[in-house]
C-alpha cells in the first residue's frame, strides 16, 4: 500500500517535474529573448547613429525590463553617458569637472571620474519625440489607470499608422472607463495616418464630435494632405461639429466664469445693499470689513494649521461675528449721529475705513498674505477635455446662493427681518408702532457688515489677503447696488450675476480693463435712464 | 469797482487775498533775490511745495462750489485735475523734441519704446502752447458738461451722484493705465524739459509758474466769490437747501447745476495744467478715488461754503501731510481717516466755523 501510492506518487511526479521544466524553460525562452532585446538595445544605444539609435530606443522600450524606463527617461533628460574606456552606460551628474556617475544597468555607484572620461548619449529632434513615445508607451502597461491615461493622452501627440494595432490590442484589455475612451481616441487618430481611405472614412466618423484637441489637428493636417474629396469633405463636417461644440462648451465657460465672478460680486454688496437700503447709508467702509473677514479666515488658518478645511468653516461664523461687531461699533461711535446727512456719513465712513487698512497694515504687515484651500475645494471638475470647472468657483458660487438664500429669508420671514423692512420702509411710522429703531438700525448695520466678513472669507479663497483687498471690490459692489436698485435683495442678485456675467463676455474681445471701464460707463448711463436701478422701490417706499 | 464791493465786509476773504498777494510777492523775490545764506532766502524746494499747495487751493476752491454752495459733492473732481495736467503734460511732452532718451523729435520716448510708428492723432496740436491751454480748458469742460447733462437731466442727486463721480474717476483711472491709450500707461508723462522756451530746472521759470499759481488762485478766488454773491449763487444756495422748492419756483434747476458743474471742473483743470510743471510729472494716480476724496476732506477741515475755509483746509491738510508722510509715515493714513470722522462729527463747519461768530447751521 505505502510502496504502491509512493510508485503512484513518482508517476505523478514525473509528469509534473517535466510539465514544470517546459514551462519553466519556455518562460526562461521568452526571458533570454527579451534580455537578447535588451541588450542588443543597449549595445546599439552606445555605438549607434541617430538612425539606429531609434530603433534601440524601440527595442529597450518593448522588452519590458524594468530597468527600461529609467534608461530612457536619463537619455531624454540628457543624463546618459557611456564610459569611454570600458563602455559601460551610466547615469552622470555633472559638477564642473567631476561626474558622479552610477551604473545604469546595475544600479551600483561608481564614484566621481573626470568630465571628459564620459561621452554623452546624443539625441536629436526626432529621436527626443520617439523617446517620449517610447516612455508613454512604457507607461501604457503600467498597473495604475491614472499613469496609463496620461500615457495615452502623450501619445495621442506623436502616433504613427503601426500604433493602430498595438492600440487596438491595449483597448481590448483595457478595463477603464476614461482610458477606453482615450485609447479609442487613439486608435482613430492612429488610423487616420494610413493611407487606407475607408480606414480613414471610419476613423473620421469615429472622431466627430470628439474635442481632444490632438484630434482638431489631426483633421486639419489631414485636410491639408488629402487628394481623396470624400475624405475632404467628412473630414472638413467632422471639423465643423467639433468648431460648434468649440464654441458651444466656450459659451458656457464663459457664463460659469461670469457667474463666479457674479456670485462674489453679490456677496460683497449684498451687504451693503442692506446698509444702504434700510439706513440710507452708504458705507464706505464696506470693503474693509469685508478685509476683516478675509484676515480673520488668515489667522484661524495660522491657529489651525494642520486642519484647514475645518478652519475655513470656522471662520465663516468668526468672520461673521468679527466684521459684525466692527460694524456695530462703528454704527454706534459715528454713524448714528449723522442719520440723516448722507454725504458726511459717507467721509466719515471713508476715514473709518482709512483708519482700519492702515491698522490691518502695521499688524499684519502691508505684504499680501495667502490663504491655503483646503482638499475639497481644489482641483476641478473635468467635464470634457475643453471644459473644467475648478472647484472652489462651484464651491463659493453654492456658498453665495445660500446666503443670499439665507438673508433672504431672514428677512422675509423673521421677526427681525419685519422690523427692518417696516423701519425702511416708514420710519417715523416703524416707531410708533414700537420698533426700537435705533436698536434696528444698529442690528442692521451689523448684520450687513457680517455678511461682509462673509464675503471676506470666500474672496479670501480667490484671491491674496491684503490691506487693499477692500478698495478693489468696493467701487464694484457699489456698482452693483447702484444697478440693481437700492433696498431689494433680488435687485443685488440680478444684478451683481448680470454685471458679473456682462464682463467675462466682454473680456475676451476688450480686454479686461476695458471691459471693466465699458461697464463703468455702461451703468453711468445706465443710471441715468433708471436712476432708481434694475428693481426701484415701489409705493410709499419710493421717495 | 466790484471787486471792491465783494470783498467789503469779507474780513475772511480780505484776509486770504491779502496773505496771498504778499506770498506770490514775496516768496520768488525772496527765493531769486535774496542769497542762499540769508535766514529769509526761500529754497526753490519750498517754493516749488508752496506752489503745489497754491494748485491744491484752487482745486479745493472748485470743490467747494459745488459742494459747499450746491450741494453736489463729487468724489471725481480729481478727474478734470488729472486731464488739465495731462493736456500741460503732453505740451510738456512735445517740447522735448530730440532732447528724449531715444531722440525721436517727434515721438515722445514712451512711444517709441512701445515700437509706435506715428504720433496718434489726439497729440496733434499740442505743440503750440495756445492749443495746449485752450485743452486744459476745453477737456474737463467738455468731461463735465456730458456727465453733468447726463447725470443733472436725470435728477441723479446725493450719494448717487457722489458713487458715479467716483465711478468717473475710477474708470479713467483704469483707463489712463493702459498703455495703448497713448498717455505713457503706468508712468505718466515725465522728464519735461521747458515751457515756453525757459528751462523747468532754472529758478526764474519756477518763480514765474509760482506767480502763475498765486495769479489764479486769486483770480478763481474772485471769480468763485462773484459768482456765489451773485442771483446765480442765492439760486445754487437754495438749491443745496430745498432743492425740489427751487424748482417749484420755476427755476431750471438742472441748467443751474449744469454751468457751475461745468466752471468748477475748469478751475480744477487750471490748478492741474499749473500743477504738473511745477512737480515735474503727471501719471494716472492722480485720477485715484482717494485722491479726489482727499480734496473733499481738505473743504470739510477748512470749513465748506466759505471759500478762504477752502484754500485754509487746503494748505493745512496737505502740510500735514508732506510734514507726516516724511516723520511718520504710517501715521499719515491714521491721521486722515481720523480727521474725516472728527471733522464731519465735530466740525461740521470746519476749522474757519471756529472763528465765525455763529451763522445759520449748514
Amino acid at each position: 500500500m505505502h510502496i504502491f501510492l509512493r510508485v503512484l506518487h513518482f508517476k505523478l511526479f514525473i509528469p509534473a517535474l517535466l510539465l514544470t521544466l517546459f514551462f519553466s524553460q519556455s518562460a526562461f525562452c521568452l526571458q533570454t529573448e527579451k534580455e537578447t532585446q535588451f541588450t542588443e538595445g543597449i549595445g546599439h544605444l552606445l555605438h549607434g547613429n541617430f538612425k539606429e539609435k531609434a530603433l534601440a530606443t524601440k527595442q529597450v522600450a518593448d522588452s519590458g525590463d524594468s530597468r527600461a524606463k529609467s534608461i530612457l527617461q536619463a537619455m531624454l533628460e540628457g543624463k546618459l553617458y557611456r564610459v569611454k574606456k570600458d563602455d559601460t552606460l551610466v547615469y552622470a551628474e555633472i559638477k564642473s569637472a567631476q561626474a558622479k556617475i552610477s551604473s545604469a544597468l546595475t544600479g551600483e555607484q561608481l564614484g566621481f571620474v573626470k568630465k571628459r572620461k564620459l561621452k554623452k548619449i546624443t539625441i536629436n529632434n526626432k529621436l527626443r519625440s520617439s523617446l517620449k513615445a517610447s516612455l508613454a508607451r512604457i507607461d501604457l502597461a503600467s498597473p495604475s489607470s491614472t499613469t496609463r491615461l496620461q500615457a495615452v493622452n502623450k501619445l495621442i501627440k506623436n502616433l504613427t499608422p503601426r500604433d493602430s494595432l498595438l492600440l487596438a490590442e491595449l483597448l481590448q484589455k483595457e478595463t477603464d472607463n476614461k482610458v477606453r475612451k482615450a485609447l479609442a481616441t487613439a486608435t482613430a487618430i492612429a488610423k487616420l495616418k494610413t493611407d487606407d481611405t475607408t480606414q480613414i472614412l471610419a476613423a473620421i466618423s469615429d472622431l466627430s464630435g470628439n474635442l481632444n484637441p490632438a484630434v482638431r489637428n489631426e483633421l486639419m493636417t489631414l485636410l491639408g494632405k488629402s487628394k481623396d474629396d470624400a475624405v475632404r469633405a467628412k473630414a472638413e463636417s467632422a471639423l465643423a461639429s467639433i468648431a460648434s461644440s468649440i464654441s458651444f462648451y466656450g459659451f458656457i465657460e464663459k457664463l460659469f466664469f461670469g457667474l463666479s465672478l457674479g456670485s462674489v460680486l453679490v456677496l460683497a454688496a449684498i451687504g451693503l445693499a442692506i446698509t444702504f437700503g434700510v439706513i440710507g447709508v452708504i458705507n464706505m467702509a464696506h470693503g474693509e470689513l469685508i478685509m476683516l473677514g478675509a484676515y480673520t479666515t488668515y489667522v484661524i488658518q495660522q491657529l489651525l494649521p494642520n486642519s484647514i478645511g475645518i478652519a475655513l468653516i470656522l471662520s465663516i461664523p468668526a468672520a461673521f461675528i468679527v466684521s459684525g461687531v466692527t460694524g456695530i461699533i462703528i454704527e454706534r461711535s459715528v454713524i448714528r449721529f449723522l442719520y440723516g446727512r448722507p454725504l458726511e456719513t459717507l467721509l466719515a465712513t471713508f476715514g473709518i475705513s482709512l483708519i482700519l487698512q492702515q491698522t490691518v497694515r502695521s499688524i499684519f504687515s502691508p505684504l499680501n498674505r495667502s490663504v491655503a484651500t483646503p482638499s475639497w475645494m481644489s482641483g476641478s471638475i473635468q467635464i470634457n477635455p475643453i471644459l473644467s470647472l475648478t472647484t472652489n468657483r462651484i464651491t463659493i458660487l453654492i456658498f453665495s446662493m445660500l446666503v443670499f438664500a439665507g438673508l433672504y429669508l431672514l428677512l422675509r420671514k423673521s421677526s427681525i427681518g419685519l422690523q427692518v423692512r417696516a423701519v425702511s420702509q416708514n420710519r417715523a411710522m416703524a416707531r410708533a408702532m414700537g420698533v426700537k429703531a435705533a436698536r434696528v438700525d444698529a442690528l442692521t448695520f451689523g448684520l450687513g457688515s457680517g455678511i461682509a466678513g462673509i464675503a471676506g472669507v470666500a474672496l479670501a479663497q480667490l484671491t491674496n489677503v491684503g490691506p487693499n483687498l477692500g478698495q478693489a471690490y468696493i467701487i464694484d459692489s457699489f456698482m452693483v447696488v447702484v444697478f440693481g436698485g437700492v433696498g431689494n435683495l433680488w435687485g443685488t442678485l440680478i444684478g451683481g450675476l448680470t454685471l458679473g456675467v456682462a464682463n467675462k463676455f466682454i473680456e475676451p474681445w476688450a480686454g479686461a480693463v476695458l471691459a471693466k471701464i465699458l461697464i463703468l460707463v455702461f451703468i453711468i448711463l445706465f443710471i441715468q435712464k433708471r436712476p432708481q436701478g434694475l428693481f426701484p422701490q415701489k409705493g410709499r417706499a419710493a421717495e | 469797482m466790484t471787486i471792491i464791493k465783494l470783498l467789503s465786509k469779507d474780513t475772511g476773504s480780505n484776509i486770504t487775498l491779502g496773505l496771498l498777494a504778499l506770498v506770490t510777492i514775496l516768496v520768488p523775490a525772496c527765493n531769486l533775490l535774496l542769497p542762499e545764506t540769508s535766514i529769509f532766502h526761500v529754497s526753490s524746494y519750498t517754493m516749488a511745495l508752496l506752489g503745489k499747495y497754491l494748485c491744491y487751493a484752487l482745486l479745493a476752491i472748485s470743490v467747494d462750489l459745488i459742494w459747499g454752495y450746491m450741494g453736489i459733492l463729487s468724489l471725481g473732481h480729481g478727474a478734470f485735475f488729472a486731464l488739465g495736467g495731462y493736456a500741460m503734460g503732453m505740451y510738456l511732452m512735445r517740447q522735448i523734441g530730440s532732447r528724449g532718451v531715444y531722440g525721436n523729435p517727434l515721438l515722445p520716448d514712451f512711444m517709441v519704446f512701445l515700437n509706435w510708428e506715428q504720433l496718434p492723432w489726439f497729440w496733434h496740436g499740442f505743440q503750440w502752447f495756445w492749443f495746449a491751454m485752450l485743452m486744459v480748458v476745453l477737456i474737463p469742460a467738455l468731461l463735465a458738461l456730458v456727465f453733468g447733462w447726463l447725470a443733472f437731466r436725470s435728477r441723479v442727486t446725493g450719494v448717487y451722484l457722489s458713487i458715479m463721480t467716483q465711478a468717473l474717476t475710477y474708470a479713467l483711472l483704469l483707463a489712463f493705465f493702459r498703455n495703448e491709450m497713448g498717455f505713457g500707461g503706468n508712468n505718466g508723462l515725465t522728464d519735461f524739459k521747458d515751457i515756453l522756451g525757459f528751462s523747468l530746472q532754472s529758478d526764474a521759470t519756477r518763480a514765474g509758474l509760482f506767480i502763475a499759481s498765486g495769479l489764479a488762485l486769486g483770480l478763481g478766488y474772485l471769480s468763485c466769490l462773484y459768482i456765489t454773491r451773485s442771483r446765480l449763487g442765492k439760486v445754487c444756495t437754495a438749491i443745496r437747501d430745498q432743492e425740489d422748492r427751487t424748482r417749484f419756483i420755476g427755476y431750471r434747476v438742472e441748467n443751474v447745476k449744469l454751468w457751475i458743474f461745468t466752471f468748477s471742473a475748469i478751475l480744477a483743470g487750471i490748478a492741474g495744467a499749473l500743477y504738473v510743471p511745477q512737480v515735474g510729472i503727471i501719471n494716472p494716480n492722480e485720477f485715484s478715488p482717494l485722491g479726489s476724496i482727499e480734496i473733499v476732506i481738505w473743504v470739510a477741515v477748512g470749513g465748506r461754503a466759505t471759500l478762504y475755509g477752502a484754500v485754509a483746509g487746503a494748505l493745512m491738510v496737505n502740510y500735514s501731510k508732506s510734514y507726516l508722510t516724511a516723520a511718520m509715515p504710517d501715521a499719515w493714513l491714521f491721521a486722515l481717516g481720523a480727521l474725516f470722522v472728527l471733522v464731519t462729527l465735530l466740525l461740521p463747519r470746519g476749522v474757519t466755523g471756529l472763528l465765525r461768530k455763529k451763522e445759520h447751521v449748514i
